[in-house]
């Protein structure tokens, strides 16, 4: 089969200053009708800037120096804006990572879906609409009628997503690009919105480049795979080749860092719980005056756990299944209103906060985002002893430790006069897990320990240290 | 430093900072090349601006030397608008600091005072502030400061609420730290930055509600300030147009000089915004 | 409907508001040196202490403070500000007399500022750092930098004085009675240079936020989905950056109603309107503080019924805000 878009050789220059000088270098790739190609890489391997460049939509001073980019055989470097603007939506269609961002506030379902219509079609508002509804019927949301009169902010963020795609593929664009489409979403909500892309795929015969960094969703989707690095391209092929069989070192490390789904042996566990948690539940109410018309939220609704003494405890969920609402109960940065914590036979949920914040040097926490949990205005040292320093310590002591933690969590101990912008996102992890260490907690509660944009780090944090 | 490197690359910030500094110089120079009192009688009034070497820019009505007012004035224009400002922000600061920290009723009694302040047209609370405590220099400085802060407090409260809950705060209340600890060595270091470069906003108005007042004739009449200049040249607008034009020109320079020193700090703070 | 629902209570969570400013207000003057049995004293050229003891006897300014201020809340209730010494009138007279002048001149310069600073700033950021944006960037720097009262001092010498284009104040031509349309224009003519001086202060502000606030929205998402669509500049900035670029520019003109009022003090002065403002100010001047209390509970209310409006326009233009989220 004939190709229906090729990258030929193509290079975008960012602008000077720069960490590089080139945002894609040298990229060549194919799409052929009704398949779908994945591009993966890490965050700034060039990969989205690859669809901004198919689109022509490249932030300013960013240019496309270089290659040919050949739709239906024809250049699209070479076309006017006018003629540009022709290609865009209703040959070449593009859905977002971010559907909450990537649709208007302030504008219904309808009548941005309807926009591709008026765009590049001269049917009546009454044929628009029923094209519309079906459209929404075909992306499977539930009740289409309302769809078409909500806003953004009032469905579901699956349902934004599915809105997204019928709006890509309301004029039966030869090429969708999907740029991350699942990454915002949930598991669950991924699998349905991965599976209906396929539907789509298949049934209209459109060619689709997958934009993504999950290999997971490579090995459900993909029909052929192109690993971007740096701006380049550095390995294409079949997928089952690619994923069974990879030539190049960069791709054997990507996937060699997908964790695989295998339990750990099985070790004896001390019988002695260190915690307990017995029948712990917290309401939301939002809204209302007096009891009128409040909405009531079962964020955490009678949970009962126990911890023993040295073993790692994995809570999973969704978000909003509540199981950060649970971790800041733990830690009382909320208020549970019924249940006990019991550490060390001693009830948390029911000290003063006076109280509770001695018990902190028993109990601590590590965040989700390592760059959100330390101060940005204080040195990552400070950042450090600071727990030390509340509960006594004298600060040259305390900063002395934190030197000795940088060591141990495999930080250069000079480290702690810099400030937490100037550390990678591993780095400051680091930091964070040297941060919750430097109390002797007897138990710490380590939330979402990695961060979701890079796999390759996740083997190498130094979380199961000590937990 | 980079900020520093970053405000020089605009121009608008370098002029705006050559202007304050033109202004400051003004303000320092004047005792040595003005000594006289500047609101004492100096020559035959209404001489015309570069007409007699004495009075370079002439003299009002009342024959006081124009070029002396304008030189103290902008003693009396940068005292009154700095000490203001700092009146104004710490006021904001520290109710938009607990109201933003503490949220639930604290939040909303602050938050209706500060209301209260920004329903009431400021001129106006300022013009009874100085009919109750009289026009000297000091009641009007704090009054100005007094109707200035509703903004800073707002500011500072919308920053605080967007730190409140942020990783890093959350992690010192783990850790143990008391709440003033975490309003003051914790957040506010962070939500500082815009509330200082709003600090060039206020400064910008103090400087614009007391030569208003003065203006009216109800700001201290025993100092040289520029509003006094333009409410007097009002009564010989008609033919010597110049006594009101020379003052406005000092303060249209000194609160724009006030204005650029503040965006280029903005910019220069923010320079994602700058590059696009 | 919901949007009147939802301004109608943030109606009505401003007469605590209120209440606390006429409180605060009235406390304040208590303050002041002398009280209006004073001040009419001096007018009528002094008087003995008996009389004066039998006017304040009969204002009620004999009672304790919060007697008073009972009184004053309790006469407000029920629509009555009191009675202006000075003017010899009931306040609400005098003051239903100089409103017209001040929401006139408000709702002339409001509607100045906002057209045009909504037109530069679109401009402005259109043409990000092109001549035409630093044209405008440079002037709203000048119009913000100069003080309104300066500035229609030298608009009195340029356009009436020297040109004699336009009259250099007062509301109207009072040596000859117009009526109807001619009298229209003629206030009409008499308001130019005051709008033209308290709304380019305003219009340089909103321009300022209009162009900052076009330029954030320009890098949002959704703008690249249109683009992504095949849309048009043109279109893409009237379609979908327009309408969220204003919503911090509404909100501004709430957050600034009370500014302009106060403005109108100052503008009023230089043109000798008899409005509002100068109401206030000849009123500080003759200690006439029943009739500044009443201006202040007029002002404060009017900034109120401002934002009243300004709600209701916010939530007709963000969706959001009804159905809430």
């Amino acid at each position: 089969m004939s190709p229906i878009l090729v990258l030929d050789d193509v290079s975008v220059k960012l602008p000077a200053g720069g960490d590089r000088s080139h945002a894609m270098a040298h990229v060549s790739l194919s799409l052929a009708a009704n398949e779908i190609l994945c591009v993966v890489g890490e965050s700034g391997s060039g990969k989205s800037m690859t669809a901004n460049a198919i689109m022509r939509l490249l932030p300013g001073g960013v240019t496309i120096d270089g290659g040919r980019i050949l739709f239906e055989g024809r250049d699209l470097c070479g076309l006017d804006e006018a003629q540009m603007r022709k290609v865009r939506g209703a040959g070449i269609a593009m859905i977002f990572q971010e559907p909450m961002t990537a649709l208007n506030p302030l504008r219904s379902i309808g009548d941005q879906i309807g926009e591709m219509f008026e765009l590049h079609s001269d049917l009546s508002a009454a044929e628009i609409k029923a094209r519309t509804l079906a459209l929404l019927e075909e992306v499977r949301i539930p009740d289409p009628a309302l769809a078409f009169k909500a806003y953004p902010h009032e469905l579901s963020g699956g349902q934004r997503q599915r809105a997204m795609i019928a709006m890509a593929l309301a004029l039966d664009p030869k090429v969708l690009i999907a740029d991350e489409p699942t990454t915002a979403l949930d598991v669950t909500t991924q699998a349905q919105i991965l599976k209906l892309i396929r539907d789509l795929q298949r049934r209209k015969g459109t060619a689709v480049l997958f934009i993504t960094h999950d290999f997971g969703v490579v090995a459900e989707i993909a029909d052929r795979v192109a690993v971007m690095s740096k701006g380049e391209v550095v390995e294409a092929g079949e997928t089952a080749s690619v994923l069974g069989n990879p030539q190049h070192a960069y791709t054997r490390q990507l996937i060699a860092a997908v964790p695989p789904l295998k339990a750990p042996p099985p070790r004896a566990l001390s019988e002695e719980p260190i915690m307990t948690i017995a029948h712990v539940s917290k309401t939301y109410r939002t809204g209302g005056f007096l009891g009128r018309g409040q909405r009531v939220t079962h964020a955490v609704k009678d949970v009962s756990l126990v911890l023993p003494r040295g073993a790692t405890l994995g809570i999973v969920g969704e978000s909003g299944s509540g199981k950060s609402t649970l971790a800041r109960c733990l830690v009382r940065l909320i208020d549970p209103e019924s249940g006990e914590i019991r550490l060390n036979g001693i009830d948390l949920a029911s000290l003063s906060r006076e109280e509770m914040r001695s018990a902190t040097r028993d109990i601590q926490m590590v965040f989700q985002d390592p760059f959100a949990s330390l101060n940005p205005r204080r040195k990552a040292g400070e950042a450090v002893a600071q727990g030390l320093i509340v509960h006594g310590m004298a600060r040259p002591e305390a900063l002395a430790r934190a030197k000795e933690l940088f060591g141990l969590v495999g930080l250069d101990p000079a480290a702690t006069e810099r400030y937490p912008h100037e550390f990678s996102g591993g780095q400051r992890q680091r930091i964070a897990s040297a941060s919750a260490s430097a109390l002797p907690a007897r138990w710490r509660w380590s939330r979402r320990y990695w961060s979701p944009t890079s796999r390759s780090r996740r083997s190498t944090s130094p979380c199961r240290r000590r937990c | 430093m980079d900020l520093v490197k970053l405000y020089f690359r605009s121009p608008p910030a370098v002029i705006g900072l050559v202007l304050l500094i033109l202004v400051l110089a003004m303000a320092a120079s004047a005792d040595i090349l003005y000594p006289r009192d500047p609101l004492a009688l100096a020559g035959r009034p209404l001489i015309w601006p570069f007409s007699n070497p004495r009075f370079l820019l002439g003299t009002d009505n009342s024959g006081r030397d124009i070029a002396a007012q304008i030189f103290h004035g902008a003693r009396i224009s940068l005292l009154i608008g700095g000490v203001a400002t700092v009146i104004s922000i710490m006021i904001g600061i520290t109710v938009g600091a607990f109201a933003g920290y503490y949220g639930s009723w604290v939040d909303t009694a602050l938050m209706r005072v500060t209301e209260a302040f920004q329903t009431l047209p400021n001129f106006l609370l300022l013009l009874v502030l100085v009919a109750v405590f009289g026009s000297t220099i000091t009641t009007v400085t704090v009054a100005i400061g007094i109707v200035s802060w509703p903004a800073s407090a707002r500011l500072t409260r919308a920053e605080f609420l967007s730190l409140r809950n942020r990783e890093f705060v959350q992690a010192g209340r783990t850790l143990g730290l008391k709440d003033i600890r975490l309003i003051f060595g914790e957040i506010l270091p962070n939500a500082l930055p815009p509330v200082i470069v709003y600090a060039s906003v206020v400064m910008a108005i103090a400087i614009l509600l007391e030569s208003a007042l003065a203006f009216l004739k109800l700001s201290d009449p025993n100092v040289a300030s520029w509003g006094n200049l333009i409410g007097a040249g009002r009564d010989v607008l008609r033919v010597q147009w110049y006594v009101s034009a020379i003052p406005g020109i000092a303060i249209l320079v000194t609160v724009l000089a006030v204005s650029l020193v503040g965006q280029g700090l903005n910019d220069a703070l923010n320079p994602r915004l700058k590059s696009r | 409907m919901r949007v009147l629902t939802l301004a109608g209570r943030r109606l009505a969570a401003s007469i605590p508001t209120l209440i606390l400013i006429l409180i605060g207000v009235f406390l304040l003057l208590q303050l002041a040196p002398g009280d209006t049995v004073d001040a009419m004293m001096a007018q009528m050229g002094g008087g003995d202490a008996a009389t004066a003891k039998q006017l304040r006897e009969f204002y009620g300014l004999d009672l304790s403070v919060w007697a008073q201020l009972g009184n004053y809340l309790w006469r407000l209730v029920r629509l009555d500000l009191g009675f202006s010494a000075i003017y010899g009138k009931p306040v609400a007279t005098v003051i239903a007399e100089r409103l017209p002048a001040t929401i006139l001149l408000m709702t002339a310069s409001l509607s100045f500022a906002f057209f045009f600073g909504l037109i530069l700033g679109v401009v402005a950021a259109r043409g990000v750092n092109k001549w035409p944006d630093t044209l405008i960037s440079t002037l709203g720097l000048l119009f913000y930098a100069m003080p309104t009262f300066w500035f229609g001092l030298m608009a009195i010498v340029v356009f009436s004085i020297y040109l004699q284009w336009l009259p250099a104040g007062g509301f109207e031509d009072i040596t000859v009675s117009y009526t109807g349309l001619r009298r229209t224009l003629d206030i009409a003519l008499h308001l130019v240079l005051p709008t033209l001086t308290l709304g380019l202060f305003y219009m340089a502000i909103y321009l300022r936020i209009m162009r900052g606030s076009m330029l954030e929205v320009l890098n949002l998402d959704f703008v690249r989905t249109a683009r992504s669509k095949g849309m048009d500049e043109t279109r893409v900035v009237v379609r979908h950056v327009l309408r969220n670029a204003l919503l911090p520019m509404v909100t501004l003109i709430g957050l600034q109603a009370g500014t302009m009022l106060g403005g109108s003090v100052v503008v009023e002065s230089v043109f000798s309107l008899p409005g509002l403002g100068r109401l206030a100010y000849e009123s500080v001047i003759q200690r006439d503080l029943n009739t500044l209390l009443g201006i202040i509970f007029v002002s404060a209310l009017l900034v109120i019924t401002i934002n009243f409006i300004v709600d209701l326009l916010y939530a007709r233009l963000d969706p959001r805000i009804t159905t809430g989220s």
